[in-house]
């Protein structure tokens, strides 16, 4: 299936951030079913990342604070030659940066790995001048997103975050910049304190919820990203089964990601994709295009 | 899970380096060689195998373990799990054999209990730097233990390895391995060379971020297996062509060869 100029095996797609930091990993996700894997963000230098706790499993999903650890684009193009050659599933590389400039220093040096897509993190809630410090600017969000598609030959998309007032103006920005598609979201900011300590859990003191509790936010975003926009949107937040991603698909998602569910299966491409399947015959559908947005017109 | 608020409730110093922190928190379902993630308030977090069901055996290395070593009888750590997979136990009739260098003697001491308590025989090669940093000899008094020493302060002068290259393994039907990654290496070529590294299992350590297999920081090459989800421990033919012995990964993702 062809969705925003890439070809995806399945409407599976692992999200950033969940086993992406090696091609190996990266190629254990495809072997696992992914129809598509995203990388680990990558920046322009290399970066450790916030002090652990970087993730907790809550009541309700995980809380996370990972720090945008990873090896820069230099370090980075020989696991993404390795997942390549082991796969034949797109990849897709979550690039981040400070400014336009950074982040298309990033996209050019990871170029030479031959990426399928690039997902821009202009999202990550928890790192401070990097991510959401960026796309909660629609001014800035146009300038990253343009400054990259100018220097690559690869559809970019771009990843949002839900901590705005209108993640859709974020969202316009980017699709007039020449993005082929947005993922929303990315995790939600959050914070979890041991109530016997009265420390906060995480070392970065607070981070991104994740898994099942932030699901209605994603399936409203996505919901208000397809009535504004014309490119695609990938749904992503908290799927864990095949009745979740069919729900974010009639809110309007071309395709989905999935991280936090990796925890509990690894397996868990297979089990969704196969799970689109079995419903869309249910319900006397071909393609998963044909369903997706369809809660639109229940009106 | 959230950590569990811990009151430590007894400190042994092993070694000058090494010290066991025993907690009023009792992991009683944990297998040997599992492990908990420690959450030193205000510090870090770090993996640590349980030496015990309610205790760890900490070398200062670090930040967090130079902060741990601060701490006395009545202050608390937070510690989850117990996490990943651990040893096979042995079972009743088995013969076993222990190969530990240094502090690795912490995730095998569990096992030569089993042992002791079964009544099964286990033989041990126990080896350190030096005869102040032996750990644990009395908990592997379930069988006949070989002491070696790099400076030959006490027992054999020399590497675990070299006492190994002269005991014959093919009596044994498990041989449980760990100790710093080079030795554990050593150890894993030699009984490769006996086909014998198909019944050892060797407990690795890595930089783990998540510490329960969603980040993927600890993954190792060429399969993408997690070493703390995965294992840490792992038998001998998984790790056949794999990284194990040539190189691991920094907090960045960047690989630091041994």
């Amino acid at each position: 299936m062809k969705v925003a100029g890439i070809e995806l095996k399945n409407p599976t797609i692992l999200a950033s951030g969940i086993m992406g930091t090696t091609g190996a990993a990266l190629a254990r996700m495809s072997r696992n079913g992914a129809g598509a894997v995203v990388t680990k963000s990558i920046g322009p230098v290399p970066k450790k990342g916030h002090n652990n706790p970087s993730m907790v499993e809550l009541e309700c999903g995980y809380i996370n604070a990972m720090g945008l650890p990873n090896p820069s684009y230099s370090g980075f193009c020989e696991e993404i030659g390795i997942a390549k050659g082991k796969m034949d599933a797109p990849l897709i590389a979550s690039i981040f940066g400070g400014n336009a400039a950074e982040f298309t220093e990033v996209a050019k040096g990871l170029l030479s790995s031959k990426p399928d897509c690039f997902e821009l993190n202009v999202s990550c809630p928890h790192a401070e001048g990097y991510g959401a410090s960026v796309g909660t600017d629609p001014d800035l969000v146009h300038e990253i997103t343009a400054s990259v598609v100018d220097a690559v030959d690869v559809p970019v998309w771009v990843k949002l975050t839900p901590n705005v007032t209108d993640i859709t103006s974020i969202g316009r920005a980017a699709e007039s910049a020449g993005a082929s598609a947005i993922v929303a979201i990315n995790t939600v900011r959050g914070m979890a304190i041991d109530i016997h300590s009265g420390y906060p859990i995480l070392g970065n003191r607070f981070g991104g919820l994740s898994g099942p509790a932030v699901k209605p936010v994603a399936v409203k975003c996505v919901y208000d990203l397809y009535e504004a926009l014309d490119v695609p949107v990938i749904g992503v937040g908290g799927i864990t089964c095949p009745e979740d991603a069919i729900e974010m698909i009639l809110a309007g998602a071309s395709a989905v990601e999935i991280g936090s569910a990796v925890h509990d299966d690894t397996q868990i491409f297979v089990k969704i994709s196969k799970g689109i399947d079995t419903y869309l015959q249910k319900y006397g559908y071909s393609y998963t295009e044909d369903i997706t947005g369809l809660s639109h017109e229940m009106i | 899970m959230r950590p569990i608020h811990s009151k430590i409730t007894e400190i042994v110093e092993e070694s000058p380096n090494v010290r066991t922190f025993f907690f009023d928190t009792q992991f009683d379902e944990a297998i040997p060689g599992q492990f908990v993630m420690v959450w030193v308030h205000g510090t870090d977090e770090v993996p640590m195998t349980l030496s015990g069901k309610n205790s760890i055996t900490v070398q200062k290395v670090g930040d967090a373990t130079s902060r741990m070593f601060e701490l006395g009888i009545g202050d608390h750590m937070g510690l989850r799990g117990p996490f990943g997979r651990g040893f096979t136990i042995p079972g009743n009739g088995e013969n076993v054999l222990f190969i530990a260098g240094g502090v690795g003697a912490a995730p095998i001491a569990p096992l030569a209990d089993i042992v002791k308590a079964r009544g099964i025989e286990g033989r041990t090669i126990l080896g350190s730097r030096c005869c102040d940093e032996l750990l644990f000899r009395e908990r592997f008094a379930c069988g006949r233990v070989d002491i070696t020493t790099d400076d030959g302060s006490e027992g054999r002068g020399g590497f675990v390895t070299d006492q190994l290259a002269e005991t014959d393994t093919s009596d044994y039907d498990r041989i449980y391995v760990c100790g710093p990654e080079i030795m554990m290496y050593k150890v894993f070529e030699i009984l490769k060379a006996r086909n014998a590294h198909v019944k050892a299992e060797f407990s690795l350590h890595r930089y783990f971020k998540c510490g329960i297999g969603v980040c993927g920081a600890c993954s190792m090459d060429p399969d993408g297996l997690c070493v703390c989800r995965d294992g840490p421990v792992f038998n001998g033919g998984e790790l056949e062509g794999s990284e194990f012995g040539h190189y691991e990964r920094d907090s960045s993702g960047r690989k630091c060869h041994f």
